[in-house]
């Protein structure tokens, strides 16, 4: 059954290539049966092959499969390869598990608006070119799943193009995470001209013969890929382009934050880790981005009004939780954490979905509110996301991954006290902020009837990433909750084993237990300041304006859009403008002019009057005679 | 017998053309289209029967050759000869030719016969300098192709066209006369150092050449080159004859013109003066970066669609200077890919607008928007040209930009490192333009008809190429390495015991064997 590894990729792309060359004859109702199809059978194939590799793992544990080669340049010969492990199998099932039941809700949530079958169409593509990115046997193939990402990011953000809004939106994020792939680029060029191959498991073992621990082209080379992860993965200082991506429809924003795109710097990262190991020091700069990162991302969600703008924020934060995983070197941990965000971001966006809908596209949480018994699924499932993201121990599989990286942030091998706390503050800011949304949307007054009820189609991914979102954590139980840890041992045949400096069950355990409490802490400032609204603190978005200017500046996202606009993109808007008529062609204009002058110079000697010639004459003469003389 | 026929089917077919302009102005365009399928049935034969033999070893430098005397008493001959380079060069130019028919099929309705007659004579002398092996044959090809192109121009224009057709002739003109100059000063130093007085361009290698010497004859060549290419700073002719030129003119001066310069120095320029080619390639790599860039960011800044896809060829055949002046397999495998590939997705963007101001009368972006909305068609088809140009994946310009600067970084890290820039501001201009064009407010309330069947044969066709070479670009490599091997040989021989053009490059290769086996190496011997 292994060998169907081709159809996982092959089934969304063909699902586009069919919505995409039958445009807008085919009618709507035939798009999902294509649309969602297409995921679906995706899925079954991916779920075969991976019972298969299960059931009886291939020599090696992993599965590659060549389709052909792309091209062929000397000793540049990268294929089109496959390549199937234990962590592209995560990755790959999770993708086309999220993606299925995204693709699902879309064909309801989706339906009716003008371009139905151009929605399903780039949906589609988004998930062959993420399938394609994981599956990727070389960088070459993986960067072609990259870009493909960043295209259909640009795509769906953008979706709605009439709104010039939108359009700039969709820009930016395709430029932003462009100037990562730019890195990417270079690092693919180096490791090339050093290493001599692309293909990822032999540039891996050739770096660890070849390279020094530390040596400049270990740290370049870890460097460059680090700066592509940071750019795809929305992390500092190339995180700006995702909170404006939620100009997207809400299914979108679900995909790309769940499935796709954001997660690839995450696996990119794991997927080099050979590199990562070599290069100390950008391993550290990992882990110091990923706290950094979510810290600051935490302290912008809690600021903001609009309810997808608050999630799209937790996003940069959770996946900053995912950098300081990879950079302590708790690489399992990471992908874990991974996993559970998949299941419980999607299921945020798609609650919030609904409620987006039922509100006739209103996004501001504070006009909402009181929304818990009009729309009891939205909520009930809403709730066990944000509980999910909040991290509550014990029940919640956020709680799961979350603890797992904050105990090796401590205690890892690149692991520190300082790293460990970022964590935990920013554990208690992400319960603050998402019970601020619980409260804020569900809670307190109603101040508009929703209009609309989502149907069976919306609540069927709803509960099951709902039941994921609480039972997806207990497939990688702690050593300190019956130490079952099926994930992690799974992914530890591709993926180092996590080192523990002291491997301590009572630190574990003190670690456990204030990573499970601080999360409560957070929720209960929220119900402090957002359900009993002790002071007049949450009033509305007015505030934000009157607000001190630490509050702006969170709101802001800290400055850096305002930042970059001054650096960056006024100066070469300005440049180019000013440079519109191209001074070049100026300097060949003056060519042209002098000619002009020097023939209306002449031509007046041309005046007709016999005496200017005479004199004419007689001048040219005496010059004449006079260099004859003296020369 | 037949590489004569190769050009002349082309010359014949322009005369008919205009004589069938006569019978009425469906003539003309029929008459082309025939001769153009004729034309690439014999190039697609000719493809099919030497593919086999085109990784033989025992092959020699050309596939087929044809010579015969000329002008003797001068050593002038009527020598044609064709390889794996000149052989995809030659279909592009095919394919784009019936494209620049078809584009033109309604746009053009005064003079239409005289209009095929042009359109026919640019292709012949572009198909000529692709085949010309005597120098004095290269240079009156390439001057025969000038003529025509500006006499189209300056005929079936727009506005503002004799200033642009007068631009471009100038510029072109005077720049092939310093390629004359070089290319006289060559036969008479060799003819004075071996007696014998020939333009024959195998006989010409290797004529040993003073350093100085080599170096101002080589500038001749690269001036012509560069001009046509073009290289900044000797671009400013392109945006105006791009811009005013009617859109079959635009797709044969995108397509094939940019592509004769680079032609031309991988044929002629390196191999006639290594050693000088090498010295002078620190300047032409900083020349090509600027171009890549400059170009990128003043299609950025343009106003007229047209224009601005002009500069975009500008930034793109920077990456071809960079990949020719880099000068090993992988870069000059990518310089080739890049001419195809924006030959196709450059020309399929100028057919786009064309076939817009056919409908709204107009290149200027302040009027567009929205139009995605009542052109889905064209809009698809606007996206997949974007994103070509872009350098997306799995399309062709991708493949050829990254085995461009792979090549380079092998021999320079910092020019690769600025040249990859280029992606970012290639991603700004061309996502800039489906702003403006097709998404947004439809401010103008436009309600035009989508593509029509010619129209969507003609983008389904360069699409087709376009993912082709994207995703499986084998024999086209396979193909294009035939003419690039023995350039690179010739030259490695010419360069042995030479300085080492780059001595860091060396070091890198000689620390990793594996990497480069001594077939990539453009040092090694044969």
């Amino acid at each position: 059954m292994l060998q169907l590894l081709w159809l996982v990729p092959a089934l969304p792309f063909a699902g586009f290539v069919l919505l995409a060359l039958s445009g807008r004859r085919l009618p709507d109702r035939w798009v999902p049966f294509i649309g969602v199809g297409s995921v679906g059978l995706s899925l079954l194939a991916a779920v075969l092959v991976a019972t298969s590799f299960l059931a009886a793992p291939p020599p090696g544990y992993a599965y590659s499969q060549t389709l052909w080669t792309w091209m062929s340049v000397g000793s540049f010969t990268p294929g089109i390869t496959l390549y199937l492990d234990a962590l592209s199998l995560v990755m790959v099932v999770v993708v086309t598990f999220v993606g299925f039941f995204i693709h699902l809700y879309s064909a309801e949530f989706m339906a009716g608006g003008e371009g139905y079958g151009r929605f399903f169409a780039y949906m589609n593509l988004f998930v062959g070119s993420m399938l394609t990115l994981v599956l990727a046997s070389n960088l070459l193939l993986l960067y072609l799943g990259w870009e493909g990402v960043g295209l259909c990011s640009y795509l769906l953000i953008g979706f709605w193009y009439q709104d010039s809004y939108n359009g700039y939106a969709a820009r930016k994020a395709f430029v932003v995470t462009r100037v990562g792939d730019a890195a990417l680029a270079i690092g693919l060029f180096l490791i090339f001209n050093s290493l001599g191959t692309l293909e990822i498991q032999d540039l891996m073992r050739r770096a660890a013969q070849q390279w020094a621990p530390g040596s400049a082209l270990a740290l370049s080379a870890a460097a460059l890929l680090l700066v592509g992860a940071l750019g795809k993965s929305a992390q500092l200082p190339l995180q700006t382009w995702l909170p404006d991506a939620m100009a997207g429809p809400t299914p979108v924003s679900a995909l790309i934050h769940a499935a796709t795109m954001v997660t690839a710097g995450v696996y990119l990262i794991a997927r080099t880790n050979v590199l990562f190991a070599l290069a100390p020091a950008v391993q550290l700069a990992v882990a110091v981005i990923g706290a950094v990162t979510l810290l600051l991302a935490g302290f912008s969600a809690l600021t903001q009004w609009d309810i997808k703008r608050v999630l799209a924020y937790s996003t940069i934060s959770q996946i900053g939780y995912m950098f300081l995983a990879l950079g302590v070197g708790a690489w399992t941990a990471a992908i874990f954490h991974f996993m559970t965000h998949a299941f419980f971001k999607s299921l945020l966006f798609l609650a919030a979905g609904v409620v987006i809908m039922s509100l006739d596209e209103e996004h501001d949480m504070f006009k909402m509110g009181g929304l818990r018994r009009s729309l009891p699924l939205a909520f009930w499932t809403f709730l066990v996301g944000a509980a999910s993201l909040s991290a509550l121990p014990l029940v919640t599989a956020g709680g799961y991954s979350k603890e797992s990286i904050l105990y090796q942030a401590w205690a890892g091998q690149a692991g520190s006290p300082w790293l460990w706390a970022v964590g935990i503050a920013g554990a208690f800011l992400t319960g603050m902020y998402s019970f601020r949304m619980v409260f804020l949307t569900f809670f307190g007054e109603m101040k508009q009837q929703p209009s609309k009820k989502p149907s069976i189609d919306i609540g069927i991914p709803l509960v099951v990433l709902a039941a994921l979102s609480i039972a997806g954590g207990y497939i990688d139980l702690p050593r300190t909750l019956g130490n079952l840890p099926i994930l992690s041992s799974f992914l530890q045949n591709t993926l180092p084993p996590t080192v523990i400096a002291q491997p301590a069950i009572d630190t574990e355990l003190v670690l456990g237990v204030i990573a499970g409490v601080v999360p409560l802490i957070g929720i209960y400032f929220a119900y402090l300041l957002f359900f009993q609204r002790r002071p007049a603190y949450a009033d509305g978005p007015t505030r934000v304006a009157r607000g001190g200017p630490l509050y702006r500046l969170w709101f802001a996202g800290w400055g850096f859009d305002w930042l970059y606009d001054r650096l960056i993109v006024r100066p070469f808007v300005w440049a180019a403008r000013a440079d519109k008529d191209d001074v070049i062609d100026s300097v060949y204009d003056g060519i042209t002019r002098l000619n002009v002058v020097f023939n209306n110079l002449l031509s007046g000697t041309e005046s007709g009057r016999v005496r200017w010639y005479a004199a004419g004459i007689a001048l040219g003469a005496v010059v004449v005679i006079a260099i004859g003389v003296f020369a | 017998m037949i590489l004569p026929w190769i050009v002349a089917i082309l010359f014949i077919g322009g005369v008919l053309a205009w004589v069938a302009g006569r019978l009425g102005p469906q003539w003309p365009r029929w008459v082309s289209m025939i001769v153009l399928l004729i034309h690439l049935a014999l190039l697609v034969a000719i493809w099919a029967q030497y593919f086999g033999q085109l990784t033989l070893s025992s092959r020699g430098p050309w596939l087929i050759e044809f010579n015969q005397p000329w002008i003797p008493q001068v050593g002038i001959s009527f020598y044609l000869a064709m390889d794996g380079l000149s052989l995809l060069l030659l279909l592009l130019t095919n394919l784009l030719g019936i494209m620049g028919v078809l584009t033109s099929w309604n746009a053009i309705k005064e003079r239409v016969g005289f209009f095929h007659f042009h359109l026919l004579w640019i292709l012949s002398g572009v198909v000529g300098v692709f085949l010309a092996l005597d120098l004095f044959l290269f240079y009156f090809f390439w001057e025969m192709m000038l003529v025509p192109l500006y006499f189209l121009i300056a005929l079936w224009g727009h506005e503002n066209r004799i200033y642009a057709a007068i631009k471009f002739f100038i510029f072109t003109q005077a720049s092939g006369l310093l390629m004359l100059l070089g290319i006289i000063g060559l036969y008479f130093i060799h003819g004075q150092s071996t007696g014998v007085y020939t333009f024959n361009y195998n006989q010409l290698l290797g004529t040993p050449l003073p350093a100085s010497t080599a170096l101002w004859l080589m500038l001749g060549f690269f001036v012509a080159f560069a001009v046509k290419i073009p290289v900044v700073p000797l671009h400013p002719w392109l945006p105006d004859a791009h811009t005013e030129a009617p859109t079959a003119g635009s797709v044969d001066l995108a397509g094939l013109l940019l592509k004769v310069g680079a032609y031309g120095m991988i044929r002629f320029l390196v191999p006639l003066f290594p050693q000088a080619a090498f010295s002078f390639a620190p300047v032409a790599m900083v020349l090509g970066i600027a171009g890549i860039l400059y170009g990128a960011a003043l299609a950025f800044a343009q106003t007229d669609l047209k224009r601005l896809i002009a500069y975009t060829s500008i930034s793109h055949m920077g990456f071809v200077l960079l990949g020719i002046f880099a000068w090993n397999e992988l870069a000059l495998q990518g310089a080739v890919i890049i001419m195809l590939a924006h030959g196709l997705s450059t020309g399929a963007l100028f057919i786009l607008v064309g076939d817009i101001q056919e409908r709204i009368h107009t290149r200027e972006l302040g009027r567009m928007g929205g139009m995605w909305s009542t052109m889905p068609g064209m809009g698809t088809a606007g996206m997949f040209f974007a994103l070509a140009s872009l350098g997306l994946p799995g399309l062709a310009n991708f493949v050829g930009e990254f085995l461009v600067l792979l090549g380079v970084y092998q021999v320079n890290v910092a020019a690769a490192a600025v040249a990859t820039i280029g992606f970012v501001l290639a991603t700004v201009y061309a996502l800039w333009m489906m702003q403006r064009v097709f998404f947004g407010p439809n401010r103008e309330g436009w309600k035009l008809p989508d593509v029509n069947a010619r129209e969507a044969t003609i983008y389904a066709v360069l699409m087709f190429f376009v993912l082709v070479l994207g995703i499986y670009p084998q024999p086209v490599l396979t193909t294009a390495k035939h003419g690039l091997d023995n350039v690179q040989r010739y030259v490695a021989r010419e360069l042995d015991g030479a300085p080492p053009f780059d001595s860091s490059a060396a070091r890198l290769r000689s620390d990793n064997d594996h990497a480069n086996p001594p077939s990539s190496d453009h040092r090694s011997r044969p």
